[in-house]
């Protein structure tokens, strides 16, 4: 029910606040009356037709890291 | 797909896999509660508990919204189509859930009921415009993370000024659940159940924040660790709660950093306090009365509200007989637990909640679990090996 699976914005159609996003090879539209400055090529978080926050991808890059360094360094405490 | 793969390669689960080895004191039981049923589904999906040492326990919690909803609800809803005859949207997963009497939305539907499945609340506004002769009402469930979607169609629905348009409002809110868990005579007396840690529901703090939790760690002196939903981010989570443990802290750490920040959407928290305000005490299956876990609709919002448009009377149904899904909410017993499971009770057949969603515990251990029963205290070392491939699929 909490399911949200992360899509690239394609599209942003501005007067319906609405976005075209790739869910992997599924094209889909939703609505993105929750997010601020959403950008073409950005990654949003999608739940139930709304996109719900913004992905990061430094903060993405740096979990990656943290797995591949897992047991070697402490991760930051926050 | 790009954030999904990565985070469920094989050889990085391995390598958590050793660290939590490495990490965990042997003579310490570690039990640690995931709240949400979608880490539940996780864990059981990629077999995450066989790889982890006999003295980490994955405790099932509450958090599967379609389980929590008390039976008197989908009842109220029933009636809503029934005595009033209206067209009703619902998110696919409600279809199923046994309501009293045997019924259940689908049967309903079967016998003729308008009972429309719908993806997102945009959908249930279209059906309210292109039915204008129809009263349509939105039967809205889910934690934090669902709740901003309604606030939203609520909102357009009255910037449209639809008259036909109302929501059947059963939106609760994580915290507060997490405390009765924690303040249950189960947790704080008896000792039957000891949790000694938390995931915290991801996608719910991308709304509210990891902040919300700061105040129980504190108070209950339990660590949270805010945790994505992928195979590796559920390990990573273990092991920073496992070393909290160790170091006897207690704090609010957040691991699903890509989308959560301790402040979370102030956009969707604004629409949200807009448009809702706390009821005082809401029923969760399982958990009974809560006070201040749910929410319901503010005045200036009321004809938009169902439960002020239609007559709407409180409903205490009692669950199907032998369903042990109240035990299992709260963590106190396992689906195998429960005469029912398997045999009268599977996912075609569901006798309660728990079986219905793929997020209730149920139905997890039925899709993922249940060759594995005897494995569940101390998993062999072949059954982990195979999990380690399937973590890769
Ligand atoms: S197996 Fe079925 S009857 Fe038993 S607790 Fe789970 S949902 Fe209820």
């Amino acid at each position: 029910m909490c399911l949200a699976l992360p899509a690239k914005i394609l599209a942003i159609d501005e007067t319906s606040d609405m976005a075209t996003v790739a869910l992997g090879d599924v094209k889909k539209d939703v609505s993105l009356a929750l997010i601020e400055d959403a950008q073409v090529d950005d990654f949003v978080l999608i739940h139930v037709g709304y996109a719900l926050n913004k992905i990061s991808r430094e903060e993405a890059e740096r979990t990656l890291q943290i797995f591949a360094e897992a047991g070697l360094v402490e991760e930051p405490a926050r | 797909m790009k954030y999904i793969d990565e985070f469920r390669q094989r050889e990085l689960a391995q390598k958590l896999a050793n660290a939590i080895n490495k990490a965990v004191e042997p003579e310490r039981q570690y039990n640690l509660m995931e709240f949400c049923g979608g880490h539940t589904h996780a864990i059981f999906r990629y077999g995450v508990q066989d790889l982890m040492p006999p003295n980490v326990k994955f405790v099932h919690g509450p958090g599967c919204p379609v389980c929590v909803l008390p039976i008197g609800r989908i009842d109220n809803a029933i009636a809503l189509l029934e005595e009033h005859d209206v067209i009703l949207c619902t998110y696919g997963d409600m279809l199923r859930v046994p309501a009293s009497g045997r019924k259940s939305l689908l049967k309903v539907k079967a016998a003729g009921g308008d009972v429309r499945m719908v993806y997102s609340t945009q959908d249930a506004l279209k059906i309210a415009h292109d039915n204008p002769e129809r009263q349509v009402v939105f039967f809205a469930i889910g934690f934090e993370t669902t709740t901003p979607p309604t606030a939203v169609a609520i909102k357009q629905a009255q910037a449209q000024g639809l008259k036909n348009f109302s929501v059947f409002c059963n939106h609760v809110l994580t915290p507060a659940a997490i405390q009765n868990i924690l303040e249950s005579p189960e947790v704080r007396d008896m000792g039957t159940v000891s949790i000694d840690g938390f995931f915290g529901p991801s996608h719910v703090s991308s709304i509210i924040g990891s902040r919300p939790y700061e105040f129980f760690a504190e108070e209950f002196q339990r660590p949270v660790v805010i945790a994505g939903f992928e195979p590796l981010d559920v390990m990573q989570s273990a092991l920073m709660l496992i070393r909290q443990l160790n170091e006897g802290r207690h704090e609010v750490e957040n691991e699903y950093t890509r989308v959560v920040t301790r402040d979370g959407n102030a956009k969707a928290q604004a629409l949200v306090a807009e448009v809702f305000e706390l009821r005082r005490a809401f029923e969760w299956r399982g958990l009974g009365l809560v006070p201040y876990s749910a929410l319901q609709i503010k005045q200036p919002f009321a004809e938009f509200d169902a439960e002020k448009r239609f007559d709407v009377p409180t409903i205490r149904a009692s669950d199907v007989k032998g369903c042990e899904c109240p035990s299992i909410l709260r963590g106190v017993k396992k689906p195998t637990d429960c005469k029912l499971f398997g045999t009268v009770c599977t996912p075609e057949n569901p006798m309660g909640s728990c079986m219905v969603s793929s997020e209730g515990a149920c139905a997890a251990y039925w899709s993922y679990g249940r060759f594995r029963r005897p494995a569940d205290a101390q998993p062999e070392p072949a059954a982990r090996q195979d999990s380690a491939q399937e973590s890769a699929a």
